[in-house]
């Protein structure tokens, strides 16, 4: 949004609830902190992605990196973690906040809470870093177990995720301040979305909370002696699942509820847009067997069930497609765009936001495809563990979720620090460079992966690599070097809009808030309540997991020390 | 804005059908029908078609797998002509037996477990591939007909040798050719 100069779309309308609301100074503070901590912990974390790709040709610079960096596995270690876990946790909370105040147009109800909430997360954060710098946490972002951290490694992780907890209940909180004011009007869209996914992630953490306090914190502390390393398998993949809904929701909320007015249209359908968010509401969860196909210990009836409940995420990932390419094109048709496909040209291709999220988007439909693939039975023989694995991530949580991040951020940060965009010339060129960056790059992973290279592996160093490999090797690297200067470019482009003087409050960008076609007040009363969809949720979950779950709980053997020595 | 300036019966309408786009409807029609496709396709192919996943199998004991039983010497074992067995360990960092030598049209049955970490067991150019965990067995059965060598690659972080941690099988003409079995 006028980060790049447009004639003003006809459609001007904020929604009544919305009202023009601006966020105070210590709450734009408040989510600006969120977003700090979260562009810092991309940088680091991002930096050692294109160091793993060079590796793999043969360049290895950790020697360089020695007196912190020990070993190509601390610095994944990192990496994962960073970027994985904290860039997407403090931005997606931070947004999270900020469309609660926006969409509902009133402050949080419990600041304080959320404040406790936030520096919770950045104790967690910090107890959290602490190990792996110091090469005593060199486990992965998976921290399987009887790979063994030490003990504030586990319980920094916790508290990162149990500050999220506690905002998540400030959103809640909010919500029904709101609702006793508004009877009888729909919750907009912007903020339920955003708190949907607040609850499916109280949910859908259960897993790894329930590992690591029953589990790998004592274990760590030296209180037990071993553990049952597959049923620790089976309470991370309950979280390690629904976790990518997690990262993906909130650039949902983006897509349809801002990016449509970015380009001048409006929310193509206000209802479908609500039932999607409730569909991943319920069936995130009850699918992580998808990632223990190849597990011992889990039987095969149960990874059939949720290969099927995999593939119900399908539906509402179609009417999401559906929606928000028709929001688009009737932004672009109201600009003028005509023609099949034509009025894709007619999108405001020159703003650095849109850019970033529509080339998000597409990368994104690479990804998908990719996904169906990961999800059936037979191919996952194929592709499991192996180089494809990174290949498709780096479509959704490293370009659909986090090139949707840097686009909303261009917007974002400009609004929140009261200034404007430095350079969206010099953004828009980083929104192209990571799009073709990681299509290089992802490419040759997913061709990597199909010929059998292992993922988690320096390949520069491994013995067994054939000649057929190296080709692709080498675009692994060369996609990196793409991707290390986008990154860089994204960071300059941050840190120099944050040194630019505040310019005039009706110079900085406005939020960006689609109007439904249909007013949201047409849309049913059962598509903005809780409780139907809970109570859903937890039934299937119960079905889908209870029997396996309890079956696991019931014959735990503890009995998996791991290696005498640290094995890193 | 409030739905005030519709007409009643125009607002009905809408409320029933959600204000549902006529071609989002077929979208979603088609959407579910392909989602069923998908269930039938994944259904037959699991099991019908012969493709196997890992079950539960066999639990150990990874403090004392070692010691005894079939886990105390690893190794290939014919069971009778065209059929074989294997145990492996998978441990930091190395497999054993590194080598698994078998003649071409055999069918084998492969057992591997772990006394340490995890691990990983994926034979390059087939489809066996499984996670190697402390305290379960995993178990496959192929048949291997072509001659030629297939790597067997640890492909789950392991610590510092994960990236050595390999191994080969080794599919021959007849056995004796390359000494064992
Ligand atoms: C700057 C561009 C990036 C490059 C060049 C890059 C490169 C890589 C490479 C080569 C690997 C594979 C390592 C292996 O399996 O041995 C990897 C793993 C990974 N990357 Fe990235 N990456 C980048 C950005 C990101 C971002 C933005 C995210 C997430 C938001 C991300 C998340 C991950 C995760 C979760 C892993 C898996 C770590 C593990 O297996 O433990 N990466 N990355
Ligand atoms: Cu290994
Ligand atoms: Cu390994």
């Amino acid at each position: 949004m006028s980060v790049v100069d447009r004639p003003p779309s006809s459609s001007e309308y904020e929604p009544r609830f919305a009202g023009g609301y601006d966020l105070t100074r210590p709450e734009k503070r408040f989510v600006g902190q969120h977003l700090f901590v979260a562009i810092v912990a991309l940088m680091i974390g991002s930096l050692m992605g294109p160091l793993q790709s060079f590796q793999f040709s043969g360049v290895d610079l950790y020697p360089y990196l020695d007196p912190i960096i020990k070993s190509y596995y601390q610095g994944l270690t990192l990496h994962g973690v960073l970027n994985a876990l904290i860039w997407t946790t403090f931005f997606i909370v931070g947004f999270t906040a900020f469309t609660t105040m926006k969409g509902l147009g009133r402050s949080l109800s419990h600041p304080r809470l959320n404040q406790f909430g936030f520096w919770t997360m950045v104790v967690g954060l910090v107890m959290t870093a602490i190990p792996i710098l110091t090469n005593s946490a060199t486990v992965l972002y998976t921290f399987y177990p009887p790979l063994k951290a030490s003990w504030a490694f586990y319980l920094g992780l916790t508290l990162v995720v149990v500050g999220s907890w506690i905002e998540g209940w400030g959103f809640f909180l909010t919500l029904r301040a709101w609702r006793k004011d508004n009877r009888g009007v729909r919750s907009p869209f912007i903020a339920l979305g955003g708190i949907i996914n607040a609850a499916m992630w109280q949910i859908a953490t259960l897993g790894v909370a329930v590992e690591i306090l029953t589990m790998l914190l004592p274990w760590s502390l030296g209180l037990i002696d071993n553990t049952d390393p597959e049923l620790a398998r089976t309470y991370f993949w309950f979280t390690g699942h629904p976790l990518v809904y997690f990262w993906l929701l909130p650039a949902y909320v983006s897509w349809y509820g801002m990016l449509p007015k970015q380009v001048g249209g409006k929310l193509f359908s206000d209802s479908l847009a609500r039932l999607a968010f409730w569909m991943f509401l319920i069936v995130s969860v009850p699918v992580g067997f998808h990632h223990q196909f190849t597990d011992p210990g889990v039987p095969q009836t149960w990874k059939w069930i949720h290969a099927l409940l995999t593939y119900s995420v399908f539906f509402p990932s179609m009417i999401t497609a559906f929606t928000v390419i028709a929001s688009l094109e009737y932004g672009a048709r109201k600009n003028g765009g005509t023609g099949l496909i034509g009025w894709i040209r007619a999108l405001p291709w020159l703003d650095p936001s849109v850019a970033a999220q529509l080339l998000a988007a597409i990368l994104f439909m690479f990804g998908g495809i990719g996904g169906l693939t990961n999800a059936s039975y037979s191919l996952n023989l194929v592709i499991h563990n192996t180089a494809w694995v990174p290949g498709h991530f780096h479509l959704t949580v490293a370009s659909a979720v986090t090139l949707s991040f840097m686009g909303i951020s261009y917007w974002l940060v400009p609004y929140l620090s009261g200034r404007q965009l430095w350079s969206p010339k010099t953004a828009l060129v980083q929104a192209w460079t990571w799009f073709v960056g990681m299509i290089i790059f992802s490419n040759a992973m997913h061709v990597l992966g199909l010929l059998g290279a292992p993922r988690r592996t320096p390949l520069g160093d491994a013995t067994y690599v054939p000649e057929e490999w190296n080709g692709h090797l080498l675009r692994v690297s060369i996609g990196g070097g793409i991707l290390l200067v986008s990154v860089i470019m994204y960071g300059v482009v941050m840190v120099k809009t944050m040194r630019t003087e505040r310019v005039a409050a009706e110079l900085v960008p406005t939020v960006p808030i689609a109007e439904p076609i249909r007013s949201a007040q047409l849309t049913p009363v059962w598509l903005d309540t809780f409780k139907p969809w809970l109570i859903a949720a937890a039934l299937l979950l119960l079905i889908a997991y209870g029997p396996q779950l309890v079956d696991q709980i019931w014959n735990m053997n503890l009995n998996a020390p791991g290696p005498d020595s640290t094995p890193w | 804005m409030s739905s005030g300036e519709d007409g009643a019966p125009d607002q009905l309408v809408e409320h029933l059908s959600m204000g549902i786009d006529p071609y989002e409807k077929n979208w979603m029609r088609a959407s579910i029908i392909l989602l069923v496709i998908f269930f039938a396709t994944v259904t037959v192919a699991g099991f019908s078609m012969g493709i196997q996943v890992v079950g539960a199998d066999a639990e150990v004991d990874p403090r004392i797998v070692t010691d005894s039983g079939p886990w105390a010497e690893p190794g290939v074992r014919m069971i009778r002509p065209g059929e074989y067995e294997a145990y492996v360990i998978a441990q930091t960092w190395a497999f054993v037996p590194r080598e698994i030598v078998i003649p071409v049209n055999s069918e084998i049955t492969i057992h591997v477990t772990s006394p340490d970490l995890q691990h990983g067991f994926k034979v390059t150019d087939t489809n066996i591939n499984m996670m190697v965990v402390p305290g379960q067995v995993s178990t496959v059965t192929y048949t291997f007909d072509e001659i030629g060598e297939f790597p067997y690659i640890c492909h789950e972080y392991c610590g510092r040798g994960h990236v050595t941690m390999a191994g080969v099988v080794k599919v021959v003409s007849s056995v004796g050719e390359e000494g064992t079995p």
